[in-house]
């Protein structure tokens, strides 16, 4: 399992309710369910992905889960998860205030775009960086947003959204290995993780 | 099909079943407040019952459908059940694990109480003097079968088309007896389109002579009227893209005739069709059952009869198909919008598949894999 999956798998007390959005394969939530017991539904565009998702025993829908999410009723998930999908969201904002109704919590993981190397790269070379993060060109890019630790964290003080966990790692794209960055994080880790949830 | 020998296997063997209740003076109260009684239901079933009977399986077939789901009713038998590639030993709804029970459903003309059958009161058919079924009725019904075989919980509830309104209907009515359900390529209620394909083929079997204001048992029978009912019928269960593929503009005869006999394969296939449903299916049933499909209606009033706290506890399968234009995927996924309400557990997939709301019924290795995954998990959380 992707390293940052292991990191938010290890946030998820064993029995909670567990939304996942963009759940792929369902590797996740697989594991969740074997290892913790947890109540999962994933929700995922790709037909082909859900119908494996289904046939290993996931629960799963089939959808934009921009438009998902808005069924369900007030706290019904104990956790939600948004992994790497922040940064190629429309309505981040709205989004998260949605995500915060029908869940308790929130964990959110995204690419850190101030990473050295995407700063170093506009600054020697004058071109858009292009990292093992964010691996694509200006023109094919599926990411509309470009986020930073930094940015995210003045993001929930503006929204008044309160942080009960974060961990800053340093992995690659899709690697099942990494480690915690734990100075200087918004330079040095490529993955921000934050568990966020409503202030009460 | 052979087994790891290269011995082809034994044919699955089925019987037909009959149970008769609702007998005077405890008839059963339609939804219409007709007293109806006796009620006979003919059904297969498949597979054993565990010690628990927690293993049960009630397929709801489509509405020219009967309870000959799988197998073969003798030896010389050449034409399986209906969803004979779905269900049977080692297939996806495994009868080595299952209980599989199928009924014919009431106001059909396959062995359970319709308009063909005897009226006790007259002697006669009951023609149109059949009280006006509803698919809350049918599902009463079986829920009478249900009971009869001892079973309190049922494990799945599988069905297409108007199966698949049973499916929701028996959710609706008795969600205290349904552990997961599986709609397919189904609704919560008619659309106008479907409606007027419905009112087309009822005015083609009411428009024959031959149909005599129902009371035709006794002669030939709306044969013409109720082949061209089938006719409509089959154009709504195709698409454009499988129509275009399968018969495209191809001639069935070396050139153009100038006459009305018929020029295209599409035309042949569905006289063909038409012919075919004749000889098995009774006018006067298609009648009440698609007025039955049409008056269905989960959401009347404005009250979702899906949204319902003790649906909360049910797993639910909703599968669509994409080039299904009769009960097209936004229906389901409104099935989907209701049920995620109560916080139960949904899955749902839109199946891409060309052959429209056909799709179902026709051997698919995606639907497979589905539904026998969910069976699965159903089972290990339900019955182990």
């Amino acid at each position: 399992m992707r390293f940052d999956l292991q990191v938010i798998a290890s946030w998820i007390e064993p029995g909670s309710r567990v939304l996942d959005l963009g759940c792929g394969n369902g590797d996740l939530l697989a594991y969740l369910k074997k290892y913790k017991q947890v109540n999962g539904t994933g929700i995922e565009y790709a037909e082909e992905k859900v119908a494996r998702c289904i046939e290993r025993g996931l629960t799963v829908l089939q959808g934009d889960f921009r438009k998902e999410v808005c069924d369900y009723p007030e706290g019904r998930f104990d956790v939600i998860v948004l992994s790497q999908t922040l940064q190629q969201i429309h309505d981040p904002k709205e989004l998260l205030i949605d995500l915060l109704w029908i869940g308790k919590r929130v964990i959110v993981s995204f690419p850190n775009f101030a990473h050295w190397s995407a700063r170093l790269q506009i600054l020697l070379t004058g071109i858009a960086p292009v990292t093992d993060q964010l691996p694509f060109e200006w023109y094919d890019t599926p990411n509309i947003r470009v986020i930073s630790i930094k940015d995210f964290k003045r993001f929930l003080r503006m929204l008044g959204v309160r942080t009960v966990r974060e961990v800053a790692i340093n992995t690659h794209h899709h690697d099942y290995k990494g480690n915690i960055v734990r100075y200087f994080k918004n330079l040095r880790a490529t993955y921000g993780i934050m568990m966020l949830e409503r202030m009460p | 099909m052979t087994n790891a020998d290269g011995v082809a296997p034994k044919p699955l063997l089925v019987e037909r079943k009959q149970f008769t209740f609702a007998q005077s003076p405890d008839e059963m109260v339609l939804d219409c407040g007709v007293h109806l009684g006796p009620i006979t239901l003919a059904y297969e079933t498949i597979g054993e019952l565990n010690a628990d009977r927690s293993n049960a399986i009630l397929i709801l077939h489509a509405f020219s459908g009967d309870s000959h789901v799988a197998g073969y009713l003798h030896e010389n038998d050449d034409r399986p059940g209906w969803w004979d590639n779905m269900v049977g030993p080692g297939k996806p709804i495994d009868t080595n694990r299952y209980f599989v029970i199928c009924s014919n459903i009431l106001g059909g003309c396959a062995g359970s109480t319709g308009p063909s059958s005897l009226n006790p009161e007259t002697g006669k058919p009951y023609g149109l003097g059949f009280p006006m079924v509803t698919i809350k009725d049918m599902v009463h019904a079986q829920k009478h079968l249900i009971e009869h075989l001892g079973i309190t919980k049922l494990m799945s509830l599988i069905g297409g088309s108007v199966g698949g309104m049973q499916v929701l209907r028996w959710c609706a009515d008795y969600p205290e007896m349904v552990v997961s359900a599986i709609p397919l390529a189904t609704t919560t209620r008619h659309s106008a389109q479907a409606i007027a394909f419905n009112e087309v083929a009822r005015q083609a079997i009411m428009a024959d002579p031959d149909w005599n204001n129902g009371d035709y048992y006794d002669g030939p029978g709306p044969a013409h009227g109720l082949a061209v009912a089938r006719m409509i019928g089959h154009v709504t269960y195709l698409s454009d893209e499988s129509m275009r593929e399968k018969f495209g503009r191809r001639l069935h005869r070396s050139a153009l005739s100038f006459d009305f006999t018929g020029d295209f394969q599409v035309e042949s296939y569905l006289h063909h069709q038409g012919k075919k449903f004749v000889t098995r299916f009774d006018a006067n049933s298609l009648l009440f059952i698609t007025k039955a499909a049409d008056y269905f209606d989960l959401e009347r009033g404005g009250h979702h009869l899906l949204i319902n706290e003790t649906l909360a506890n049910v797993s639910f399968l909703v599968i669509s198909f994409t080039s299904d234009w009769l009960y097209p995927t936004y229906q389901s996924r409104g099935i989907v919008s209701a049920l995620k309400k109560n916080g139960s557990d949904v899955s749902f997939c839109e199946i891409e598949a060309q052959c429209g709301h056909d799709a179902f019924l026709i051997p698919n290795k995606r639907l497979d894999g589905l539904i026998s995954g969910f069976l699965d998990r159903v089972y290990h959380e339900h019955c182990l």
